[in-house]
């Protein structure tokens, strides 16, 4: 059955006899196509209609007039924005350097986890504290602690930077669930291929290595690009200790002005690099899927 | 050639939980021997091939490989197991390495082989098993049959004193058994020791010197398979065949 006018030859194709044109609307493509309109239809008059209402409520609320001010003014826009911009490439930094350490740390503890026999018992108690511990203290008591504790200590050979505590409280705690990621992931390893690994006299270090992490990785790449995108924006936690960055320098700004437009400036820079963040974890982890239902002949 | 046999096996013993798997297995396997183990599934026979690989720790017993005591306690199990071979009912290749990778990681990895003559060597056996074109694929790419081979390649890479085969077919279409058991054959008739656990009873015919009836976790009756397939003497073993040719199997 073709959809592009099918030539007169092949009218009768199904025996019908029916007229070119009737058959076309009867087929099941072209009802799908149909409906496919219709569904389209629907989807923008709906869209349309909830935001239409939602935008509605807001700006007829009794106090939208000061709440324009108070959040979108042009002005404040204006001005705030050259501070907070600085404070986010502080951002950027810091989220960076995370990234430098959280995927290594969280994979060392994830391997420690992993290592079998009883003489590997304390190691693997090092790994699983480490976990408890850090997954368990919810992420900002963390960045206090460190921030404002460990300098507080006034180690001589400990740094006091509140950028460097508040680094390590982050690369901590998200280390703690990434390592959890991986360990998720090795354990999705069949035991099949640890044997085979094992039977070629490989050491069990050599099989994590070459036969089991290569696997365990991929397995959990999606999961962790997730983690990615969250740390992306826990990385302005560390405004609590002061450290100047864009969520800090907003703060500052409406400190000053009472004004709070500087707020829509660092969520519209945050916005700016997550969704395109999260745009292409869904795509990767969509082509990813495509690639490994094919994989399997 | 030595008197002493290549494999054996002294009352071993190996319980899974609560659960007794071997029950006191006694075996010898001589240089050059091919020895069939038959017997209904969980009789023990990819245990006791497991447990000679050292895979799976032995509860009591010996097992001595060319008189080496490799159960006792302090050996190097990487060591033995470099002299092992073994290959796995499901493959088992590493599925993010191409077959040339899968193939040289043993001696590169495990017994430091340079890679270049790691290579040299796979590519001539993986040639002589008709793999030469599959070299570079993936696993999941090549059929089931060829993956089969390419571990037997895998195995045979270290030069094992002994190769032990844990049901290689069973997992395989029925049209790609043939391929995977001419190469057994072929691996046989160069006089390669080796421990196969099977459910082709006519090839154990074929190709086995002695073949070993499992039952209960123990080697019930073994003989030649002429003599242990045309007139066995326990009941056990009796029923067991009688089974496998009403379903077609012998």
């Amino acid at each position: 059955m073709s959809l592009h006018g099918p030539p007169t030859s092949e009218i009768d194709l199904d025996g019908e006899g029916e007229p070119p044109r009737r058959r076309l609307l009867s087929s099941t493509s072209a009802l799908l196509q149909e409906e496919g309109a219709k569904a389209a239809i629907v989807a923008v008059v709906s869209t349309l209609a909830f935001f239409g209402l939602a935008t509605l409520l807001i700006l007829s609320s009794p106090n939208w007039p000061r709440v324009r001010d108070q959040f979108f003014n042009p002005d404040d826009f204006a001005k705030a924005a050259p501070d907070v911009v600085r404070g986010f490439w502080l951002n950027l930094e810091l989220f960076a350097k995370s990234m430098l350490v959280i995927p290594i740390l969280a994979l060392i503890v994830a391997v420690m986890r992993s290592l079998r026999g009883p003489a590997f018992f304390p190691i693997r108690l090092i790994a699983v504290l480490f976990t408890d511990i850090f997954r368990g203290i919810p992420l900002i008591l963390l960045v206090l602690l460190l921030g404002f504790g460990v300098p507080a200590l006034q180690i001589d050979f400990l740094p006091r930077s509140a950028e460097f505590w508040g680094l390590s409280a982050l690369a901590l705690s998200y280390s703690a669930y990434t390592a959890e990621i991986y360990r998720s992931g090795i354990d999705a390893v069949p035991e099949s291929q640890r044997s085979s690994a094992r039977a070629l006299g490989l050491t069990q270090w050599q099989a994590m290595r070459f036969a089991i992490l290569p696997q365990a990785v991929r397995n959990v790449v999606p999961a962790l690009m997730n983690t990615v995108v969250s740390l992306q924006k826990d990385v302005a936690l560390v405004s609590i200790l002061g450290i100047r960055e864009a969520v800090r320098e907003a703060q500052i700004y409406t400190s000053r002005t009472f004004n709070y437009t500087s707020y829509l400036v660092a969520t519209l820079l945050f916005l700016a690099i997550s969704i395109p963040l999260t745009r292409f974890v869904d795509w990767y982890t969509a082509r990813d899927r495509r690639l490994r239902s094919q994989a399997q002949v | 050639m030595s008197d002493r046999p290549k494999l054996e096996l002294r009352g071993v013993h190996k319980a899974y939980g609560d659960k007794p798997v071997l029950n006191g297995i006694d075996l010898t396997v001589d240089e050059h021997e091919v020895v069939c183990l038959i017997g209904p599934s969980g009789c023990g026979k990819s245990t006791l091939l497991r447990c000679v690989d050292l895979l799976d720790p032995i509860d009591a017993g010996q097992i001595l490989l060319d008189g080496d005591d490799i159960s006792a306690r302090g050996v190097d199990a990487n060591d033995i197991r470099r002299r092992i071979g073994i290959v796995f009912q499901s493959f088992n290749l590493f599925p993010h390495m191409t077959v040339l990778d899968n193939v040289t990681l043993g001696p590169r990895r495990a017994q430091g082989v340079e890679k270049r003559d790691a290579e040299t060597r796979a590519v001539e056996l993986l040639e002589r098993f008709g793999l030469g074109d599959k070299v570079h694929e993936y696993p999941n790419r090549i059929s089931g049959g060829q993956n089969q081979r390419a571990a037997i390649v895998r195995a045979l890479m270290g030069d094992p004193e002994i190769l032990l085969l844990d049901e290689v077919t069973s997992a395989l279409d029925p049209e790609l058994v043939g391929e995977v058991l001419a190469v057994i054959r072929d691996l046989a008739e160069r006089g390669l020791t080796m421990v196969l656990a099977t459910h082709e009873m006519g090839f154990a015919r074929d190709v086995a010197n002695r073949v070993c009836f499992l039952d209960g976790g123990q080697v019930l009756e073994q003989g030649p398979p002429t003599a242990l397939f045309t007139s066995p003497q326990q009941p056990r073993t009796q029923q067991f065949l009688q089974r496998v040719i009403e379903a077609g199997r012998l």
